[in-house]
């Protein structure tokens, strides 16, 4: 009986590594073929917040491109889900004893991160952090991000030639209290806007977790406080999404204007069909290609990449406002990240 | 829980003098019983035995004192709350609750030491003091309100997950004194360092063993998960019993707390939202019975293994991390199936 038990726990056991072997065969064909062509043995790790989000996806597609035409081997990990410390810290010291050579790292949790990412680096392991800066930032190499007050000004500055002529009641919806990326894009379309913090015309403010059902529930209640608004600054797609709804449920999806920011290919479509007015591009395939890059030249001259390096944003509108560079929604199309 | 289901299987395969005397006429011999119970950890063990070899064998990097040392450093938090998870699963219970108390005794014994300004061993104290607390709470609604320890411990998990934001305010705690992340140092041992952290959770799984297996107490423990009834008939006082277990494993999750600190270096409000499934996953992979009174905590410690093994194993072999997922999933199920199919051919 026992041996029985124990011959189909392995058999069980045998079956899954099998799968594993199929399975790791097809995904990490991109970059895993090159890794086996012999080529100096450089390995380079890269650590998304999830697995799962479009942007950490296009992210993994963009490294393992680069890694293929570097010949460089690609490793990969990411955290159970967005905000998971100790998962992350478990991919960087699994990436250190697989002998990479740098760590490229989206922090879910920028502070919890650091002493992590200050020991890889002790061990001689350039750190790069992609999207998101840890905090305090010196505690990765270098940075490879949008600018996220840049992505804020453009749609205020394009929200505020759209409103001209008509008194704007804005609603805000906005990321998480105390998260940096949510402050400087909120703060960067008031700032393109023209306007404060405090300003009369912010008719309502509401945090979103960048969530399509919160966004949505915010929306809503927005609504509720304030019927006439008319202009709605998002912190992201998804949120733009739920905000969508609850207008379009509302009634009010042809009278209100929505700006956005992120540029994925869901985005630029919702774009297309007129749901959203702007959205500011952003690169998360260029973050992961650079940051391959830049292990690589480190690994071969052994020169550190340092600061912060912009990966660009653009502003895509169906429907240019005079006086704001945009980017029209072909252009949006033929660079946004997801599917 | 299962008390009937019990009955009818009088050859459990941990099946102690106290269950013996409650449940049913031992139809089994005294040796067949002894062969029996290596039988529950044998699976797993050949199961971390296998995925080792593999691992040797797809990667240079995997056999080597530095990573075997990394991954037993990787496992001490989770291998220290299936400690507490097992003790709670050999009573026919369950513990959703784990993983959000360890987190809020992070940040209680963290912010005591930065923000309070409390001596470091006071804080730590206060820390491992929250979580058997909310222990003695899951042990006291199970047997007093007489609820399902999933109901209570779904409840205490989201209690305690508010009071870790609410404590927090949010925000990680940084600046720690060294001596709160004394655990996550390492000593020498011949060419490889080794991590404190990973001795504490061996010796604590030692001690779970010796308790369990060698003491009355235990003994009882084991009985009280296969037949209550008969149990409490037998003399036990079985609520105590209860408040007793689910208090050390909160103070178990404490020390996991201390752990987790140790290793990251940080108070972190957003931890442990897996650590209840993943303790589960270890006890389960370890063969004991989610149905309790069965199965051993040495278990526990080789299913946790197993999935340290698989994580590294694949990470280093350069294999998608979501592998690591699905092969967890598949081994999960699997161990049910053993575990009822031992059940099955008992009978």
């Amino acid at each position: 009986m026992s041996s029985r038990i124990t011959s189909l726990a392995i058999a069980g056991l045998a079956a899954a590594f099998t799968l594993t072997a199929c399975g790791s065969g097809g995904s990490s064909s991109a970059g895993g073929s090159a890794g086996s062509g012999g080529s100096g043995s450089i390995t380079v790790g890269l650590i998304t917040k999830t697995e799962t989000n479009p942007y950490f996806v296009t992210m993994k597609k963009g490294a393992q491109a680069e890694a293929a035409k570097d010949g460089v081997k690609l490793l990969t990990a990411a955290g159970a889900y967005d905000g998971d410390n100790a998962g992350q810290v478990t991919a960087i010291e699994n990436m250190i004893a697989a002998g990479v050579k740098g760590i490229l790292i989206t922090p879910s949790d920028p502070k919890a991160i650091a002493p992590t990412l200050q020991r890889a680096r002790q061990q001689g392991i350039v750190v790069i952090a992609l999207d998101t800066p840890p905090d305090p930032q010196n505690s990765a190499d270098a940075l490879f991000a949008t600018d996220n007050l840049a992505a804020g000004k453009l749609i205020g500055q394009y929200a505020k030639v759209r409103m001209a002529g008509k008194t704007a009641k804005i609603a805000t919806l906005d990321l998480t209290p105390g998260v940096d990326v949510g402050v400087q894009r909120h703060n960067g379309f008031l700032a393109g806007f023209g306007i404060a913090e405090g300003d009369p015309s912010i008719a309502c403010e509401a945090d979103t977790s960048g969530d399509q059902a919160k966004g949505q529930t915010a929306m809503e209640n927005c609504l509720q406080k304030a019927p006439d608004i008319n202009l709605v600054y998002t912190i992201n797609e998804p949120a733009a999404m739920g905000a969508y709804q609850a207008l379009k449920a509302a009634g009010k999806d042809k009278a209100v204007t929505i700006v956005t920011v992120d540029g994925s290919c869901t985005g630029v479509g919702a774009l297309t069909q007129g749901q959203f007015a702007a959205d500011s591009q952003q690169y998360p395939l260029k973050m992961a290609s650079l940051g391959v890059d830049a292990v690589m030249t480190f690994a071969k001259t052994g020169k550190k990449p340092s600061g912060y390096t912009d990966t660009g944003v653009s502003l895509i509108t169906a429907t240019p406002a005079a006086g704001v560079d945009s980017k029209d929604a072909s252009y949006g199309q033929s660079n946004c990240w997801g599917s | 829980m299962n008390s009937v289901d019990s009955v009818k299987a009088p050859g459990a395969v941990d099946t102690t003098t106290a269950e013996r005397a409650a449940a049913s006429p031992p139809e089994a011999a005294p040796s067949r019983i002894s062969a029996l119970l290596r039988v529950p950890t044998l699976g797993p063990l050949g199961a971390l035995l296998l995925a080792c070899v593999y691992f040797s064998f797809a990667s240079g990097r995997f056999l080597t004192g530095g990573n075997m040392s990394l991954i037993l450093q990787q496992v001490m938090v989770v291998g220290t709350l299936a400690v507490g998870q097992s003790a709670i699963i050999l009573t026919a219970g369950i513990d959703l609750s784990n993983g959000a108390v360890m987190a809020f005794g992070s940040v209680v014994m963290t912010k005591l030491a930065v923000a309070g300004g409390l001596p470091v061993w006071l804080a730590i104290a206060a820390g491992i003091g929250v979580c058997a607390l909310f222990g003695a709470v899951n042990g006291s609604l199970v047997t007093l309100a007489k609820l399902p320890p999933f109901i209570v411990t779904l409840g205490t998990l989201n209690i305690a997950m508010a009071l870790t934001h609410i404590t927090s305010k949010e925000q990680t705690v940084t600046g720690l004194p060294t001596v709160l992340m004394k655990l996550g140092d390492t000593f020498p041992l011949g060419q490889t360092r080794v991590t404190y952290g990973s001795v504490l959770m061996l010796v604590l799984f030692a001690v779970a063993w010796y308790v369990l297996r060698h003491t009355a107490a235990g003994r009882h423990l084991y009985a009280v998960g296969d037949n209550p009834d008969a149990v409490r008939l037998a003399g036990v006082d079985v609520r105590r019993q209860l408040i007793t277990v689910y208090t050390i494993a909160g103070a178990l999750y404490g020390v996991a707390a201390l752990l987790l600190v140790a290793r990251t270096g940080v108070g972190d409000p957003q931890a442990g939202q897996t650590e209840n499934l993943d303790s589960i996953t270890a006890v389960v992979l370890g063969g004991i019975s989610l149905f309790g009174g069965r199965g051993s905590i040495v278990g526990a410690l080789y299913g946790a293994l197993l999935v340290g093994v698989i994580r590294n194993g694949l990470q280093l072999t350069g294999v998608d991390s979501v592998y690591q997922i699905l092969i967890t999933g598949i081994l999960v199920i699997l161990a049910v199936a053993v575990d009822q199919l031992a059940r099955r051919r008992r009978k």
